[in-house]
């Protein structure tokens, strides 16, 4: 086994992703667990104010999404047993299996509303469609935040090195997520909390994660009889098989976020990736696509993202134009990766940037020019 | 021993907004609250360390800008996850036009 140098640290080149493994130990060793991370200088006054909380917007756009909820379900349960509601499960899926994803991850944050329990209501709904669990993903995500494609740290990394092809792809219909949810909700249900969950999840936290498992646990069971007494699939087309035949879109964008780019750097404008989309998947995703900008500042809510990456683009790479131009680079990355996993794709800054601190990152410049 | 140290001129302060105050190795966060009263805790979020002066002032409440863990910045009572610690509270005063806070 080779070895790879990452700044000044060193170490073996096969990626060790367990947070409880050999890389979780060296990533705090090298000082690229909770580092300091590259903000780009924003005047205190526009960060407040991009930073301002609001109802409005998040109050509207739930609207909208309760809307659909209600005319896509209706749809499909008047026209079950015809062909006509095809296309109501499919706005209906994309709803519960992919939006749900931005609204667990914006009233998380707890930016998306300023009541707070606004917030929270619309978090612990989103949860159950996405099937995370509320407590558990809350402190994941809060990991991925400190640790951001920190091998061994962030819990969150959704294309390991080198790319399992083959599980990318059935997660566009979420299977082994759902699968791995279920059996997830399974053992917190069952009062056990996992070793690597154990890492980031504060013991006095514990009890609420096995509270929600055992709710969530006796809703789908009560789903499930509910199928069977009606000898129909109706009621899990509506509740539970959504997270797999509507997660596509969930996964389309999510992985633009980070995949392919580079690992073990504390520069978000090297591992993340702001990507312009159309207005129907910005509505979806809640503006995530402004990815780099929201993992430096992510106080600054998702309607006033546009705003802030106006502000900041002279600092960061130029966004990918389309989702698109997204899989058309990253996908050749994934492909090599599986041959040398070293290798990403790094991202030029414009003139006006601020330069990388190479003393951190010079061997990865050279990895990601390497064949 | 406790002791009242000048932070900062009243005015440096917008309303609703927070400061950092370093002092003897020791960094706290000076509050202005939108009724134009002035409070103190300790600078860094009892989550993971980072500078509250970063964070957003809502109404009672600062929000560490690194995982938007919530304090009530008047009591330092932690509202929920990401933190559970509370956060030290420091007296204030105003005099001749500078806060104050006693330390120690």
């Amino acid at each position: 086994m080779g070895i790879a140098v990452t700044g000044a640290a060193v170490r073996p080149n096969k990626r060790d992703y367990s947070l409880i493994g050999r890389d979780s130990r060296l990533a705090v060793e090298n000082g690229l667990a909770a580092a300091e991370w590259y903000h780009t200088d924003v005047p205190r006054k526009q960060m407040k104010e991009l930073m301002k909380r609001s109802d409005g917007p998040a109050i509207r756009d739930t609207a909208i999404w309760i809307a659909a909820f209600v005319v896509s379900a209706a749809g499909g349960i008047w026209f079950w047993g015809t062909w006509w509601c095809v296309p109501f499960f499919f706005a209906y899926g994309v709803l519960y299996g992919s939006s749900s994803d931005s609204r667990w991850h914006e009233c998380g944050h707890g930016t998306a509303f300023r009541t707070q329990w606004m917030n929270d209501a619309v978090y612990q709904v989103a949860c159950f469609m996405i099937m995370r669990n509320p407590v558990t993903w809350r402190w994941s995500h809060t990991r991925h935040h400190t640790d951001t494609v920190i091998v061994g740290r962030d819990p969150e990394i959704a294309v390991m090195r080198p790319s399992d092809l083959a599980r990318l792809v059935l997660n566009f219909v979420g299977i082994l997520d759902a699968w791995h949810a279920m059996a997830d909700m399974a053992r917190n249900a069952a009062g056990v909390i996992g070793a690597e969950e154990a890492t980031f999840i504060p013991e006095s936290e514990r009890p609420k994660a096995i509270r929600v498992a055992r709710i969530w646990l006796a809703i789908y069971l009560a789903t499930v009889a509910l199928a069977l007494a009606l000898h129909s699939w109706l009621p899990l087309m509506l509740v539970g098989l959504p997270r797999l035949y509507g997660a596509w879109h969930m996964v389309l964008t999510g992985l633009l976020q980070h995949g392919g780019l580079a690992d073990n750097v504390i520069d978000h404008r090297l591992n993340s990736r702001t990507v312009y989309m159309n207005p129907v998947s910005r509505f979806v995703y809640w503006n995530m696509n402004y990815h780099v900008e929201h993992h430096m500042f992510p106080m600054v809510p998702y309607h006033a993202l546009p705003k802030l990456h106006d502000l900041i683009k002279h600092d960061l790479p130029a966004p990918c134009p389309s989702i698109w131009a997204g899989y058309r680079e990253m996908i050749p990355a994934f492909l090599r990766q599986l041959r040398y996993e070293d290798y990403y794709l790094r991202r030029e800054l414009p003139p006006t940037a601020k330069p990388y601190r190479e003393e951190l990152h010079q061997d990865d410049r050279m990895l990601a020019a390497a064949e | 021993m406790s002791e009242w140290i000048e932070a900062c001129g009243a005015d440096d302060i917008d309303e609703e907004d927070v400061i950092r105050f370093d002092h003897a190795g020791h960094t706290f966060a000076i509050y202005r609250s939108p009724d134009d009263e002035y409070f103190a805790t300790d600078g860094l979020c009892t989550h993971e360390q980072v500078h509250l002066s970063g964070g957003l002032v809502m109404d009672d409440i600062i929000e560490c800008p690194k995982h938007n863990g919530r304090f009530n910045y008047k009591t330092g009572e932690a509202k929920g996850a990401p933190v559970c610690v509370n956060l030290k509270t420091y007296p204030v005063k105003i005099e001749g036009g500078k806060v104050l806070i006693q330390v120690g």
